[in-house]
């Protein structure tokens, strides 16, 4: 180590570095135009020099080729120094007059315009340093580019001025140039490619080292070895210099891993179809038309567009955007038959956001069918078109054609009234189905699985978790094209299928880490420890750190304050336990970066140091500070040492929080005996927890005895035989019929329901720590159509028996007609069933089978057929001669009888003219509609949607969570679903219930509220406004008691508490003020 | 004694501003504008908090008695809340708390409610940009120099 003297302060330095690298690690500004820290300093820019007092004599010398000695005087920014940079930018503004680089350094030191003569060509933005010569003959080790010429004529260029041929493109020439002057397209014939991100639909440009996507996991960068130049021809390694902790690894290679596994979930998604270029839409051909995952970035504000929609051909925001559906779904001619299940919703959404990210613009969606089939999905349909204005045309679009100066684009279309129309349009997304992801066959064939004959992986019809293989579950849109909601589902029910394999090895491979026993500092005055971190440079880079601690050290009851390069690192670590120990710090203040990110392990180190993990707080100084304000090195320190004036005010008022811990009874009550509570208590129970399964009817079974049919021949009444049989000789099921819930107490873990079984006197109470609730739904009892008053109107259900039995008059009608949404997608019931139009379908395909001579009518207003059903019901209902008739929304079907004799009378949108119809008989596609749910979800406390069915937590990330603990949702209950829809949903919620059975004890959350009860008046105003229930009120004692398990730490209640006896753990209100007054004080 | 220079030129006005932000969207986000590297201007003073509904009318008021120029709360987008509804309850509290805030003859947009989710880190930096210049169009709170209790 030597010690020089910079601007009158001492800084240690190593023998080996260079008077600019010291100046730059120690956050000295020194400018420099030629300098790169991959390349061997050259001196020739001359900005970076630097006054050098040795020997009582002083000199003007170049810093990034001057090695430090020993007792060097260095002054960074003396006149003198000023005087010659300032020279010299006036002589770099007067050859490259027109570099704005040039222009803001000049600016920087305050040099505003130049003396000199303007170089002869005033476009010239060359300054000659060099730098793309060096690195590509250091770094890149190709010597494409060289200096020709001498003096006034001297210039960068290729030998013989030819397109070089070793040149490769890598663009590292461009990359260094401080003035951005280099052209590739005039070195080399080729034309470089950029690389761009998969994450942005190649709508971004990326490094060869990148972050796949911002939120991913881990979140580090990767190197591409395609396109690192290292990787290719073993130069460049240019990253090495920048990377401060010496992470990156060339050598990596991939490595063949053994795990041994008792069962495996395959989830590797989707693809997207990727329209071939040159087909009629003209992707990749007209810039304007985009696919829907491009419009998606697009319209994410952190996307490469930040939000801002803009026409790729000339950045404008376009007034009228088009979306056509089914691209690449439904579609045989690119062999995808099925249905792709989300793209009518994702272009309803886009529609609708484009439209909030620019008023005014046009939105219409070209579809064929709109399938908004899922959970209130037929309201957000509604609101589309209500609301927004988005404008939904039926038809399919066969082409687009581009205006060649304008870009505009047009398509043709047939309207309502059959006419054919043409429209302009500044943008057109193709909504792009979904496919099996690329690698997926061969990943079937290692995994022995078989795959569907659209190429997704087989699953039992009714476990569709279940692949071929025993042992081995497969969950998402590797099955079937599914949304969010129902891929979390399906993830869940893997996961509980998986687990059950296992089950009776549960937990026996945990170590438990070992902390020593926590110091006791409640009898202690605060005694805080400030660790301040430079992140390498990028805390230390803008913000003053040294600064930070001084100031730190001055703060009330801080003892010790310091700085490290990482703090997070073994070393800083092991550090800030050794301090705890030695100057018996018993609050700890890191200021650093996100407590988002970091608090889990700062608190780690507290526990391994023997205190309570609460005794901490953290400081954002670099992602709220540091990479925020890199233009403000002052304010940013300022606002820095606020940060950490703030977390030491409240620092000091941390008391220790201990985690209650509340035993778990490790059994689950599943309410409702249909199918889905039958195989949520089978998911549970196999998993090794007692069950008891509560069902208000004499016999098991629920709705499914009335189905007897399946889509594709299996078997729906041998499923409830054999679901029904494995239930009662269960070992962990109690079964409880003629039962209802009468009451229910207690919380997750703890709950406690009396259960009154008709015909027996006394009440029987359980005690169980979860709940299911698969009340399950009902069938709509239609009062349209002449239903009742006709034995030829009947419902889907009735016909499907009928169908089973192959009663004898079927093979004797001549004309059947079915009426889709009956009771469904009207007032009353605005939203869809879902599941009608496939059960109309199966019949009817069934029928033709028994009578194939018959004609059968099928009126309906959109076919809802989605996924595997679209080829399976649909298509093959056409191909079987079914006759579809299309009725409009307001144009419902009438339904007249004489003497007996059906009469439907209907508006074909098609024909455009009315039609009479004489069906032997009228099936009604009736829907589903809830039970009456309004007691049990009062005595529950969960709430119901609009349309009286359950309400989940979240619909996409919590579809079969309540927002109350230890509380699952499944079946009808949740919204109309098929039965293997209802049995994944099942099945699923028996692994929610398994992550808290699976529990000896539940521990409460850090930051749950507290109340004083001394102090409490019972005024119970935050009894009222606790969003978990979690606060209840003792009527003995007048006050209120917080259940810690149950309270999630929102800290509403402590905000209506009047008397500020209700307080949230380590955010109490003397905290948060001590915070504000640490500030503005 | 400088701040009081200060308020003569509006120019050099520099606001304080605190920013009580939800720990669940709006301090991500924040976080995010700082992954991004999205600049913005110095003058926030940023408290984490668990919900936007549980920062109290009092935080606000004890803020702006003590010379804050300007209150930022930030949560949720109205159905994304951690906890439900807390978002809403904020929302609520803000209206009220505008109320109150012209009888101590304060301007309310010193007070501003904003959404701003996880993945929003341009809309948190161009949120705090627009507070920035708006507060500082209002120049200095002229309560705080009156706060003398």
């Amino acid at each position: 180590m030597v010690l020089v003297t910079i601007n009158s302060k001492e800084y240690e330095a190593a023998p080996d570095e260079t008077v600019l690298e010291v100046c730059k690690k120690n956050n000295i500004f020194i400018p420099t135009l030629c300098h790169h820290p991959s390349i061997t300093p050259y001196s020739s820019c001359r900005l970076c020099i630097v006054e050098v007092t040795q020997k009582g004599w002083t000199k003007l010398t170049a810093s990034c080729s001057l090695p430090v000695k020993e007792g060097m005087i260095i002054a960074t920014n003396s006149p003198h120094v000023q005087n010659g940079r300032k020279i010299l930018m006036e002589l770099y503004l007067a050859r490259c007059p027109t570099s704005e680089q040039i222009k803001e350094l000049a600016n920087k030191l305050e040099v505003q315009k130049t003396r000199f003569k303007t170089y002869t060509d005033p476009d010239n933005k060359c300054i000659l340093c060099g730098l793309c010569v060096r690195v590509c003959n250091e770094v890149m080790k190709v010597k494409a580019l060289g200096f020709a010429h001498r003096g006034a004529k001297r210039e960068i260029a290729v030998p013989f001025q030819e397109f070089s041929h070793v040149c490769m493109t890598c663009g590292a020439c461009a990359f260094v140039c401080p003035t951005q002057c280099i052209n590739l397209s005039k070195l080399s014939p080729n034309k470089p490619v950029p690389l761009t991100s998969d994450f942005d639909a190649g709508m971004a440009q990326r490094g060869a080292i990148y972050t796949q996507f911002p939120q991913a996991i881990p979140n580090v960068p990767v190197i591409d070895k395609k396109a690192c130049m290292y990787a290719l021809n073993g130069t460049c390694k240019s990253c090495e210099n920048f990377c401060e902790k010496d992470a990156l690894k060339h050598g990596q290679e991939d490595k063949e891993i053994k795990v041994d596994v008792g069962s495996v979930i395959i989830s590797p998604g989707f693809d997207t179809y990727e329209p071939p270029k040159g087909d009629s839409y003209g992707y990749r051909i007209f810039p304007n038309v985009l696919t829907s995952i491009e419009f998606e970035r697009m319209i994410s504000s952190s996307g490469p567009y930040k939000g801002h929609l803009a026409r790729i051909s000339d950045g404008q925001p376009p007034k009228k955007i088009a979306w056509l559906q089914c691209v690449g779904s439904r579609d045989e001619s690119c062999d995808r038959q099925y249905c792709s299940s989300v793209c009518c919703m994702y272009a309803t959404k886009e529609a609708i956001i484009a439209k909030e990210h620019l008023p005014g613009v046009d939105t219409h969606i070209y579809f064929m069918d709109m399938r908004s089939f899922g959970k209130d999905f037929e309201k957000y349909y509604d609101r589309a078109k209500d609301e927004y204005e988005v404008v939904y045309r039926r038809c399919r679009i066969p082409q687009v054609e581009q205006d060649r100066k304008t870009k505009h684009l047009s398509i043709r279309y047939v309207d309502d009234d059959g006419a054919l129309k043409k429209e302009s349009y500044d943008m057109v997304v193709l909504s792009v189905g979904l496919q099996p992801c690329k690698d997926l066959a061969e990943m079937s064939k290692i995994l022995e699985v078989n795959l569907n004959r659209y190429g997704f992986i087989e699953t039992d019809p009714f476990f569709q978790v279940k692949t071929s293989r025993k042992g081995i579950y497969a969950s998402g849109t590797v099955t079937e094209p599914k949304d969010i909601p129902e891929s979390v589902t399906q993830a869940s029910a893997a996961a509980g299928e998986a687990a059950k394999d296992i089950a009776a090895l549960r937990g026996t491979e945990i170590i438990q880490k070992v902390y020593p026993d926590e110091k006791n500092v409640s009898n202690e005055n605060p005694r805080i420890g400030v660790f301040v971190c430079h992140c390498g440079i990028n805390i230390s880079g803008v913000v003053d750190v040294k600064k930070i601690v001084a100031v730190a050290q001055t703060l009330p009851f801080v003892v010790y304050a310091d700085d490290s390069l990482y703090t997070c690192s073994q070393d800083s670590n092991e550090k800030i336990k050794e301090k705890i120990k030695e100057l018996g710090l018993n609050r700890i203040v890191i200021a650093s970066c996100t407590p988002r990110t970091h608090e889990p392990l700062f608190q780690d180190t507290l526990r391994e140091a023997g205190l309570n993990p609460h005794l901490f707080e953290m400081a954002n100084i670099r992602d709220q500070n540091s990479w925020v304000h890199k233009n403000n090195p002052l304010s940013a320190t300022e606002k820095a040492i606020d940060a950490v004036r703030m977390a030491v005010a409240k620092a000091s008022d941390l008391s220790p929080i201990h985690h209650a811990k509340i035993p778990v009874v490790n059994r689950a009550l599943v309410i409702g005996g249909g199918i889905s509570g039958m195989q949520a208590a089978l998911s549970i129970a196999d998993q090794g927890y007692e069950t008891t399964l509560v069902e208000k009817e004499s016999d098991l079974g629920g709705h499914l005895k009335e189905i007897y049919l399946g889509a594709q021949g299996e078997k729906p009444q041998v499923l409830l035989k054999q679901t029904i049989e494995q239930i009662m000789s269960h070992p962990h099921i109690q079964v409880f019929t003629n039962t209802v819930v009468d009451h229910i107490s207690g919380y997750v873990g703890n709950f406690t329901t009396t259960l009154l079984v008709k015909k027996e006197m006394s009440p029987a109470t359980i005690q169980h720590g979860v709940i299911i609730v698969a009340t399950g739904g009902l069938p709509y009892e239609p009062t349209e159509y002449q239903y009742n008053k006709s034995k030829d109107v009947l419902t889907q259900t009735a016909f499907e028996k009928d169908l089973f039995e192959e009663k004898s008059y079927l093979k004797n009608l001549k004309e059947v007609a079915m009426i889709q949404c009956v009771g469904s997608r009207n007032e009353d019931h605005p939203y869809c069933s879902r599941v009608c139009c496939s059960e109309a379908l199966k019949n009817a395909l069934r029928f033709k089978e028994l009578n194939p001579d018959a004609t059968v009518y099928v009126l309906y207003r959109d076919i809802r057929t989605y996924g595997f059903r679209e080829d399976l019901l649909y298509q093959k209902a056409r191909k079987n001669g079914i006759l579809f008739i299309r009725f409009e929304d307001d144009h419902e079907p009438e339904v007249t009888l004489t003497d007996g004799k059906i009469m439907v009378k209907t508006r074909d949108t098609l024909l455009r003219r009315e039609l009479h119809l004489h069906p032997d008989k009228l099936v009604l596609s009736t829907g589903i509609i809830p039970q009456d749910n309004t007691e049990l979800a009062q005595q529950l406390k969960v709430p119901l949607n609009e349309d009286a069915f359950y309400a989940e937590a979240h619909v996409k990330l919590r579809p079969i969570d309540f927002s109350a603990d230890g509380i699952f949702l499944c079946g009808l209950a949740h919204s109309p679903r098929f039965i293997e829809e209802s049995i994944l949903q099942a099945k699923a919620t028996g692994a929610r219930a398994a992550t808290i059975l699976s529990k000896e004890y539940l521990e409460t959350k850090g930051n749950v509220a507290r109340v004083i009860s001394r102090n409490c008046v019972g005024c119970q105003l935050c009894v009222e406004i606790c969003p978990y229930d979690a606060i209840t009120f003792d009527e003995e004692k007048k006050v209120v008691i917080v259940n810690e398990i149950l309270c999630q730490g929102c800290g509403a209640c402590c905000v209506v508490c009047p008397s500020g006896v209700s307080q949230q753990n380590t955010f109490t209100k003397r905290q948060i003020v001590s915070m504000i007054d640490a500030y503005l004080e | 004694m400088s701040e009081e220079k200060k308020e003569h030129k509006k120019e050099d006005f520099e606001p304080k501003i605190v920013g009580f932000l939800c720990n669940w969207c709006s301090y991500a986000g924040a976080d995010l504008a700082g992954t991004s590297r999205i600049q913005y201007p110095p003058n926030v003073r940023i408290i984490r908090v668990m919900c936007s509904g549980s920062v109290d009318s009092m935080y606000i008021l004890r803020a702006l008695l003590e010379g804050a120029d300007g209150v930022f709360v930030g949560g949720c987008h109205p159905g994304d809340c951690h906890y439900i509804d807390g978002n809403y309850k904020a929302r609520r509290r803000t209206v009220l708390l505008e109320n109150i805030l012209g009888t101590l003859g304060l301007e309310k947009e010193r007070v501003w409610l904003r959404w701003i989710s996880a993945s929003e880190g341009q809309k948190f930096a161009d949120t705090m940009k627009d507070m920035t210049e708006a507060v500082r169009k209002l120049g200095p709170n002229p309560i705080a120099k009156h706060w003398n209790l």
